[in-house]
């Protein structure tokens, strides 16, 4: 099915089962641990034994030797894979550096080997005794120290490295209010509580790898790459996923060298990522440096817009593309955006829950309350001052599919109780807190990718779909049940939903928060060709005919489709295919986050008190998974703002606090109610699901809301994430602090 | 190899076991319990939470012959897919996971958080030593040694005082 023109009324439009909240289908499975995850496999290898990594212990260099002697006489020992051994690998498309090293290094934690023993104790063991002699050389590890080498990356995922419209300098020299500041974010680690994990199995020239991935056909088509070997010959299994928020988007370390393992010592071999290998061994979401400029008349219209970033990532990265959102959030007839890619020999960039915007807001959006501050607007109205509903890059001539940021921003406010916010910061004192108020929009691009399903009924009437589109947390299980409920007028209860198979469908997987709107679009086309087949079997007209109650009806007419698809069961295939909506329509997502703050009087801890946001991204498939993407997105904008970071080493060049005693991620303490509007909104022109992506739009924006709480709490500015006690103390004197 | 006797979920166990052997990997490698996630294996996250002789501990910081004849329940033990626990089920309406590899964990966190607050023992958000009592804030507090990363934190609340609810009725 293309979708190349507006969604007119459909199946989905009488919203039966799809936006009504549901409790997840696979809830059962995942709260009696029953639901089988990468490492869990005993069902499918039995026989598996066990692979223990070893990490490069430095981050730039070569090997010289290795000597295995020891590892290899050690009990248990079953074989042991490293670059000498491991025959002729390419690289994944979506690998920056190999995910086996040597005898080039290429960054610190890198895999250079694979102890295989008969159980895990034996080669975690086994695996300390392997000796590996480096040549370290020299690498760039500071992002600051390498600015100046920063280039323009080529036009890549997030768009060209520069865009410009009329003349920002000129337009920003002139400007009677103008905002010039700089911000940082650090590295930041996804720490899904799943670390990568594989079971491999070899059967002749056949791999199968139950690994978790979110986007199998990717990975498939990478290992098979790496591996030198046909793609068919690849099976990976993923029906369930411990969390992924990009970390799980590529093949790893895992994948790889679980299936190198098993074909050295001729069995299943099982490989998890120990912890604290994760943040260096896999990608991270990369640091940033950025410069927000903006021109404003006193009125805090924006004549003036700028906003500059320079990322890094080992030779072959691309960048942190934080300008994306400054491209289309506010209005302003002169613009400028661009980013710089400087070279860095530390662990892979990557994506990370909102590659781009996560961070841009982080910088733009306390920028913007500058701004509100330096015109003595309320900065909800000067938002609602800058909406703009076309591409302001491009002019009326492209206009927005659905913006419904000021009903956001309007409505979000009301619910919040905005209005009790004190202007003025340092202002409000309850005890021994300061409290304060803090706003951010939140806007995230709307993705769509090419997604395809089959779907099946059996004699009595019970549904099955089967692509190999993931739930990584997302509730993907449930909106493509509800979606196919809908299309073929059964219950909930009558779908069966198996996921994340390379021998389904290729489906969009997840990431970018584009794999709800586009996987139910691929089974809303698998399910218009069922139905045509259903409609002929009854000698209906497949335009006529309606699907309600297990039967399909046509006039007075109607018959059970069980009875229909007979014994054998009927099956229809396709895969929605997108046309060019997006490029003339600008498709995005908008939201307005708002956050009250309490900080301690004397040690300036920070504790968020409130948390509450509207949000407008099309139909909402189920409210009640969709209200939870959304406030675990906004608590790990909390993260971002107060505590994540990756310290690093600039001299040894690794990430310092590997693992999750160190590197600081939200627990339950740190979060209060956390209120969630989802304004009705349906955009035809996004997919005929009528639906947009919300699995990031939540993180987008939410950091910057609590940065400017603090602000507004205690007077103080700070533009350095994480904004932690230190900062604040340091800037203490003078200050509402004691 | 060590001789280990446990009793996990009301059966008997009886293992011979590398000493070197964790708890939370005797449950998911030789038990083939593989409900209890190993989120760390270093007592950071809290995804391997069992409750032993009552007490919920990290099974990935404890050995196996560390605890020759102790009563293990473990997420299996607590309910099946067709006959829920309450707190099982309540994470179930309240949408209290998202990816659900946390999820055992804080389960069986959650149960015995309300064994604890029921048996008087206060944390560090009680402001009575005398006066023990469910509030959100001592569950949170309670709670905080299981990290969600999905973050479905209020959920996890709302069906923690769903299930104290229950019990006071």
């Amino acid at each position: 099915m293309k979708f190349d023109s507006p969604a007119t009324s459909n199946p989905i439009d009488r919203g039966r089962v799809v936006g009504i909240p549901q409790d997840r289908i696979d809830g059962p499975a995942k709260v009696t641990g029953t639901a089988p995850y990468a490492y869990e496999r005993h069902d499918a290898a039995p026989s598996a034994v066990y692979g223990w990594i070893v990490g490069s212990a430095i981050a730039k260099g070569r090997i010289k030797a290795i000597d295995s002697q020891a590892a290899q006489a050690a009990p248990g020992v079953l074989g042991i894979v490293t670059h000498q051994n491991a025959g002729p690998l390419d690289k994944g498309n979506m690998n920056t550096a190999h995910l086996l090293g040597g005898p080039q290094i290429e960054h610190f934690e890198q895999a250079v080997a694979l102890v295989i023993a008969d159980t895990l104790e034996n080669a975690r063991d086994a695996a300390r005794l392997l000796r590996i002699d480096y040549a370290p050389e020299k690498g760039r590890f500071d992002l600051a120290a390498e600015m100046g080498s920063a280039v323009a990356p080529e036009t890549g995922f997030g768009g060209p490295a520069d865009t410009r419209a009329g003349d920002f300098d000129a337009a920003f020299a002139r400007a009677p209010v103008r905002i010039d500041q700089r911000y940082t974010t650090p590295d930041q680690s996804h720490a899904m509580l799943e670390p990568h994990a594989t079971t491999a199995a070899w059967n002749g020239d056949q791999l199968t790898l139950w690994t978790s991935n979110q986007m199998v056909s990717w990975s498939a088509g990478d290992l098979a790459k790496t591996l030198r070997i046909p793609k068919e010959n690849v099976r990976l299994v993923s029906p369930y996923i411990g969390g992924g928020f990009g970390a799980k988007l590529f093949l790893r370390a895992d994948a790889l060298l679980a299936a190198l393992g098993a074909r050295t010592v001729g069995r299943p071999v099982k490989v998890a990522i120990a912890r604290p290998q994760v943040p260096n061994n896999t990608t991270h979401r990369p640091a940033t440096i950025q410069r927000v400029r903006i021109g404003a008349n006193r009125n805090g219209v924006i004549d003036a817009i700028a906003h500059d970033v320079w990322s890094g990532d080992l030779p072959g990265g691309g960048p942190e593309t934080a300008a994306q959102q400054t491209r289309l959030l506010y209005r302003g007839d002169h613009r400028l955006t661009t980013h710089r890619l400087a070279t860095l020999d530390l662990p892979e960039g990557n994506a990370m829950r909102a590659p781009g915007e996560a961070v841009g807001l982080l910088a733009l959006e306390v920028a913007m309350d500058e701004l509100a501050e330096a015109c003595n607007v309320d900065p909800v109205e000067l938002r609602i001052r800058n909406d703009v509903q076309h591409d302001p890059e491009v002019g009326p001539s492209r206009p927005f599919s659905s913006r419904k940021f000021v009903e956001c921003l309007r409505q979000g406010a009301d619910r919040f109780g905005w209005s009790r916010r004190h202007p003025k910061p340092g202002q409000v004192r309850e005890g021994r807190w300061l409290v304060g108020m803090g706003v951010a929009s939140a806007f995230r691009n709307n993705l769509v990718a090419r997604s395809g399903a089959r779907i099946g009924v059996d004699g009595k009437g019970h549904v099955t779909v089967e692509t190999d589109m993931t739930d990584i947390g997302t509730g993907s299980y449930t909106i493509i049940a509800q979606t196919a409920a809908e299309m073929l007028g059964v219950p909930l209860a009558a779908v069966t939903v198996r996921l994340g198979d390379s021998r389904f469908p290729a489906s969009s997987g997840s990431g970018g928060q584009w794999g709800a709107n586009s996987s139910t679009s691929g089974v809303y086309a698998a399910a218009w060709a069922l139905r045509g087949k259903l409609a002929e079997k009854a000698g209906f007209a497949p335009d006529q005919a309606v699907f309600e109650d297990g039967m399909i009806r046509q006039g007075n007419q109607s018959k059970p489709i069980g009875s229909l698809a007979g014994r054998e069961g009927l099956w229809a295939e396709d895969q929605i295919e997108f046309g060019d909506l997006a490029k003339r329509y600008a498709q995005a997502t908008f939201g307005a986050h708002f956050c009250e703050v309490g900080v301690d009087i004397d040690t300036a801890e920070v504790r968020v008190r409130r948390m509450g946001g509207a949000f407008a991204a099309g139909r909402i498939l189920n409210p009640k998974s969709a209200r939870s993407q959304v406030i675990g997105a906004m608590t790990m904008g909390v993260g971002a703002a107060l505590m994540e970071e990756l310290s690093v080493d600039t001299r040894f060049g690794f990430f310092v606090n590997h693992d999750m005693a160190e590197y600081l991620v939200p627990v339950h303490a740190d979060i209060p109610e956390q209120d969630v509007l989802f304004l009705d909104e349906l955009d035809d022109k996004s997919s005929p699901m009528k639906a947009k992506g919300v699995g990031e739009l939540g993180i987008c924006g939410a950091g910057a809301a609590v940065a400017n709480a603090i602000y507004n709490a205690t007077g103080i500015r700070l533009r350095d994430y994480p904004l932690t006690i230190d900062k604040l103390l340091e800037r203490g004197e003078g200050s509402a602090l004691a | 190899m060590v001789a280990v006797e446990l009793n996990v979920n009301g059966r008997e166990a009886h293992l011979q076991l590398d000493p070197r052997t964790t708890l939370l990997d005797t449950l998911r490698e030789h038990l083939h319990l593989t409900g209890t996630k190993k989120g760390c294996d270093h007592g950071q996250c809290g995804a391997c939470t069992v409750i032993v002789e009552g007490r919920r501990i990290n099974s990935c910081l404890t050995l196996a012959v560390m605890h020759q004849g102790d009563k293990v329940t473990t997420i299996e033990g607590l309910g099946t897919p067709e006959r829920l626990h309450p707190m099982q089920r309540a994470f179930v309406t309240h949408d209290g996971y998202q990816c659900g590899y946390c999820t055992p964990g804080q389960i069986c966190s959650a149960v015995a958080v309300l064994e604890e607050i029921e048996a008087g023992i206060p944390s560090h958000a009680t402001d009575d030593l005398e006066k023990v009592a469910f509030s959100d804030a001592e569950v949170r507090e309670r709670m905080s040694g299981n990290i969600c990363r999905c973050a479905a934190y209020p959920n996890i609340i709302a069906a923690i005082r769903d299930v104290a609810g229950e019990d006071k009725a």
